[in-house]
């Protein structure tokens, strides 16, 4: 009787652990790992897996005869449980690209694996500059935006229309600690001070002592170095406590899924930076067409990037000729990218994609004509502005 | 401006008055936790599972049927009042002759299910749920402004903590009921359905749990996460109230929650911890907790 | 005739399991995933120490699991200590650990020993959350493997297995010896009737102690590991969450067997695996439902379960199993 049920544990067991999916030679396997559940869900998530399928449709579904596959999962926010998958993947599953969804952390340990399994990540959700930076590899692409082009634009355009004297509230990990420091330089590089910060652990939902704190240090401005729902539960606990009339927002990263949960009432005039906006010309609002058509929501940057992202390195492999990393990586840098998300952007050294980047002010309700009519164009930054002209020294390889 | 300890005092005093109103959370939560402890003998870990259930059933309540807040303060504690009666029918009335420990594993069991469907369906970040209009706006006090809203918490709170406590120590079904405890067998001798009271009073607590989260919507975000990371707090208050005590619930839940926040000024990294340190301290000191009896 | 039945039957299975598992990367199974599958067995026998054979129901046990991981990634990787100085390291942290909560806890039963054990196992989730070393939210990444004494490598994940599984095996073998030794009766004397164990002059509050700081160590043994085969040790490693999963997995596999804990963790990181990928959070509902079952009507769980019907159905007299 013992080795009766015996033998049916072990039947089961060696189907189990041969449901494992064989690496085929025959395919081409994109990945997607990011937060689909938590905190940055609406930045990219389900959408922004929709827009890599919309890419791999346009460009018509297999590259150099073999089929395009996409594999997803969810990293919850961790990074072992981000870089674990990705090391499977590519052990097990043939991986041969990996967009990176939100989280700098989790994209952070994802850089580890890119470098060590040599198979390219491209980070669309995540916006640590140190990703190219003190954290970047020969396999990495930061593509969408980062924390230096944030800084650049919102807090900078705050800093020189008077809002000297700044207070922190900082989402506890990678992400925030870098958007606070790229912020504090460019506050105190124009001649503003910073008063203090407090940390506050990802995904908290009552903000209110610590914004009690940010009060009582008598900044002007109220620095919300996070995103995501952090973001929309920072600015909605200042709203409740009265703090905005005393202090003005910075929402230093903010999408426009995050303006609409809030609605135009509560996000009025804030001014915030992107690198797209469904609503820029007629080939974005094309795009915004068809996502709204299976979403319901106009694209975000991120959605948007994952679908170029997923064109240009499509793009790349067919003038490669293989799916061969290196050699798909030396393409993509020396492209010039062009599409509906990026005009005449490239990739630099250190794996930057250097581009024009917007920063914008929230239109007030009135302002509003249409659905989703949310930003107007404040400032244009070019490249170099936003990002810099010259490779991040911290990067050891990219050194010219 | 004052300062006390070199932080100036509008800061102490507005975490102060944070801290009254995450002890009332706490003490309302505490009370439901020692009101089933200590009346039956069962730990329940799935009380932080019913505290979501309750935040979520006012949502959904909300989106899809309309149901306002006023409505969800009695509808959702019932409706999750009688989930809780149902499993305490169901499942608990039968572990109840073996080892506590297997009525606290079930509702642990219990409480993994509950958050896997929710956060399945919703997605593991926070629901927004709108303050209802008749509480919206704030007091101005001088040194903080604070959301009425936030001051109806502590006031409700404080009047259902009252109302139960009232209705345990000093009324008829009150006495019952803690007779039964004592010696089930001779209070259904004489003629009392005491699997019915129990049943009741498991419901009852699980009401407590489910009223809180009512409470606690508009202020943190329902999320199916929102209750296992406050359970565990709760518990500790528990413990130091004295866990079958339910005046000890109230008075270490509402002083939890002032120490936490004078906490977050002082030395905000032992925030967290400080309720925990207090457990171990009082634990090795009066064993049954502050108020409690050994059992 | 019937001992020897069992036996044999006895040793049946562990040649099965024995071959498998020393063929397993030959069959081409992810010997990440078995290696991950080996350490939390490892916690889980570990756990079924106390919860099995002591009846101590300890409801914060990843605090020694992930504050071991923790002491051997930041040796390793931030030191440079060697693999095994770094796991030995470790084993000492959760060792330590393990004396000074257990001190505490151990002077009271039954609830008021498992909420202790809850508290203060947050105490240590919330000083890893905000300690320097750890990496807060980041937790410690790339935790290099190194080698055994610089001999042998354990980079490629081959290698690493075989380690881990020698490890495994020593623990396993370890654990059996404990339960069948002097000291091991003892234990189970206290499990069974503690006041006359007292009464029999047994310093039972030692006894226990000891029972504790042995299942907390070898917790941290199986966190060093885990530690050295993902390359990371986080703040999940530490948090209720896996405290919890440790006592699913005992249970489901059955406290109070040796198998039953490796059987249940098996289970549990294996639908972990591979069903988050097919229905993401409903691994967490399947996993409640299996425990509620395993609560309500399975209270020996699966191993459990076979030894008792082996026994029962052979021989019509009652015989304790395993």
């Amino acid at each position: 009787m013992k080795l009766g049920s015996l033998k049916i544990a072990l039947a089961a067991l060696l189907s189990v652990l041969t449901w494992q999916a064989s690496a085929a030679g025959d395919q081409v396997v994109i990945g997607d790992i990011d937060d689909l559940s938590g905190v940055y869900a609406d930045a990219q998530g389900q959408g922004g897996i929709e827009a890599i399928n919309m890419a791999i449709a346009d460009f018509g579904g297999t590259v150099l005869g073999k089929k395009i596959v996409l594999l997803t999962a969810d990293h919850q926010n961790k990074p072992d449980i981000g870089a674990t998958k990705y090391r499977e993947w590519a052990d097990q599953n043939g991986l041969n690209m990996l967009i990176g969804g939100s989280n700098t952390g989790v994209n952070i340990a994802m850089s580890k694996v890119a470098a060590a399994k040599k198979v390219p990540l491209i980070v669309i959700g995540a916006g640590g500059s140190s990703l190219t930076g003190a954290d970047c590899t020969p396999y990495s692409v930061h593509y969408v935006y980062d924390t230096t082009s944030l800084a650049n634009g919102t807090a900078s355009t705050i800093v020189k229309s008077g809002g000297k004297s700044w207070f922190f509230v900082t989402a506890d990990y990678a992400f925030g600690t870098q958007l606070q420091d790229s912020a504090t330089r460019v506050v105190t590089a124009n001649g503003g001070k910073v008063l203090g910060a407090v940390r506050v652990p990802l995904g908290a939902t009552d903000f209110s002592s610590f914004l009690i704190q940010a009060q009582s240090s008598g900044a002007q401005v109220l620095g919300l170095a996070n995103a995501g729902t952090d973001f929309s539960n920072s600015l909605k606990g200042a709203n409740e406590f009265g703090i905005t009339k005393t202090m003005k927002p910075a929402a230093l990263l903010a999408f426009i899924s995050d303006i609409h949960s809030l609605t135009l009432q509560t996000a009025q005039g804030l001014y915030l930076t992107t690198a797209w906006y469904w609503d820029l010309n007629e080939e974005t609002r094309a795009f915004g067409k068809r996502f709204f058509a299976k979403m319901q929501r106009e694209p975000t940057m991120d959605q948007a990037g994952a679908y170029s992202a997923t064109l240009q390195y499509l793009k790349a492999v067919k003038s490669a000729g293989t799916a061969d990393s290196d050699k798909v990586m030396a393409e993509l840098k020396k492209a010039t990218l062009n599409d509906l998300f990026v005009k005449n952007g490239h990739i630099r050294a250190d794996g930057l994609m250097v581009h024009t980047m917007y920063v914008m002010q929230v239109k007030t309700p009135a302002e509003s004509k249409y659905p989703w009519d949310y930003y107007k164009v404040i400032k244009v930054m070019p490249a170099e502005e936003a990002y810099g002209s010259q490779p991040d020294p911290a990067c050891s390889f990219a050194k010219q | 401006m004052t300062t006390v300890l070199g932080v100036p005092l509008p800061a102490i005093l507005g975490q102060l008055t944070l801290g009254l109103v995450n002890g009332s959370f706490y003490a309302l939560l505490s009370l439901g936790l020692a009101v089933i402890f200590g009346l039956l003998g069962i730990v329940n870990f799935a009380h932080g599972a019913f505290y979501m259930l309750g935040a979520f059933a006012a949502y959904i309540g909300l989106q899809a049927f309309g149901v306002n807040y006023w409505f969800a303060l009695i509808l959702a504690p019932l409706a999750v009042g009688l989930l809780g009666v149902l499993i305490e029918r169901l499942f608990l009335r039968h572990l109840y002759r073996l080892d506590p420990l297997y009525g606290l594993l079930l509702t642990f069991g219990v409480a993994l299910i509950a958050e896997g469907v929710m956060r399945d369906r919703f997605g593991a970040s926070g629901k927004s749920y709108p303050v209802p209009e008749s509480l919206q706006g704030a007091f101005d006090l001088g040194f903080m402004v604070l959301p009425i809203y936030r001051a109806w918490v502590v006031a409700a709170s404080l009047a259902v903590c009252g109302m139960t406590w009232f209705l345990i120590e000093r009324t008829r079904l009150g006495a019952t009921l803690r007779a039964a405890t004592e010696n089930a067998r001779l209070v259904q001798a004489f003629g009392i359905n005491v699997p019915l009271l129990v049943m009741g009073t498991y419901g009852g607590g699980v009401a407590l749990a489910a009223l809180a989260g009512v409470l606690a919507a508009p202020v943190v975000q329902v999320s199916p996460l929102m209750g296992s990371s406050l359970v565990i707090v709760v518990f500790a208050v528990v413990v130091i109230g004295g866990m079958g005590s339910i005046i000890g619930a109230i008075i270490s839940g509402l002083s939890l929650g002032i120490v936490e926040g004078l906490t977050k000024v002082i030395y905000p990294e032992a925030s967290n911890i400080v309720v925990f340190i207090i457990m171990a301290v009082v634990l090795m000191w009066r064993p049954a907790g502050l108020f409690g009896r050994e059992q | 005739m019937a001992g020897s039945s069992n036996i044999r039957a006895r040793v049946a299975v562990y040649a099965v399991l024995g071959i498998l598992a020393l063929t397993a990367p030959l069959l081409g199974i992810y010997p990440v995933f078995l290696m991950k599958l080996l350490c939390y067995a490892m916690f889980a026998c570990a756990f079924n120490l106390l919860l099995g054979y002591t009846k101590m129901l300890s409801f914060g046990h990843a605090a020694y699991f992930g504050s071991s991981a923790y002491i051997t990634g930041w040796l390793v990787s931030v030191h440079g200590w060697g693999t095994i100085e770094g796991i030995l390291a470790g084993v000492a942290a959760s060792m330590l650990l393990g004396i000074a909560i257990g001190a505490i806890a151990v002077r009271r039963q039954g609830i008021y020993f498992a909420m202790i054990t809850l508290a203060l196992a947050q105490l240590v989730f919330f000083i890893c959350l905000q300690a320097e070393f750890t990496g807060g939210e980041n937790g410690l990444q790339s935790i290099p493997r190194g080698s055994i004494f610089g001999l042998i490598g354990l980079g490629r994940d081959d290698t690493m297995y075989y380690f881990v599984l020698a490890v495994f095996m020593a623990v396993y073998v370890f654990v059996r010896r404990i339960v069948g030794s002097p000291f091991g009766h003892v234990l189970q004397a206290i499990r069974e009737n503690e006041p006359r164990a007292v009464s029999l002059g047994y310093k039972v509050a030692r006894y226990k102690l000891l029972a504790f700081v042995l299942s907390a160590s070898i917790s941290g043994l199986a966190g060093s590991l885990k530690a050295l085969t993902l390359g990371f040790a986080t703040l999940s490693d530490v948090n209720q969450g896996t405290s919890g999963e440790v006592i699913l997995m005992t249970l489901l596999g059955g406290s109070g067997t040796f198998l039953g804990p490796v059987v249940g963790a098996g289970v549990v990181v294996t639908l972990q695996e591979y069903l988050s990928d097919h229905v993401g959070a409903w691994v967490s509902v399947i996993i409640g439902a299996i425990f509620v079952v395993c609560v309500m009507v399975f209270r020996r769980g699966f191993v459990g379960e076979i030894a008792w019907r082996f026994a029962h159905s052979r021989f019509g007299t009652r015989r304790t199993a395993e």
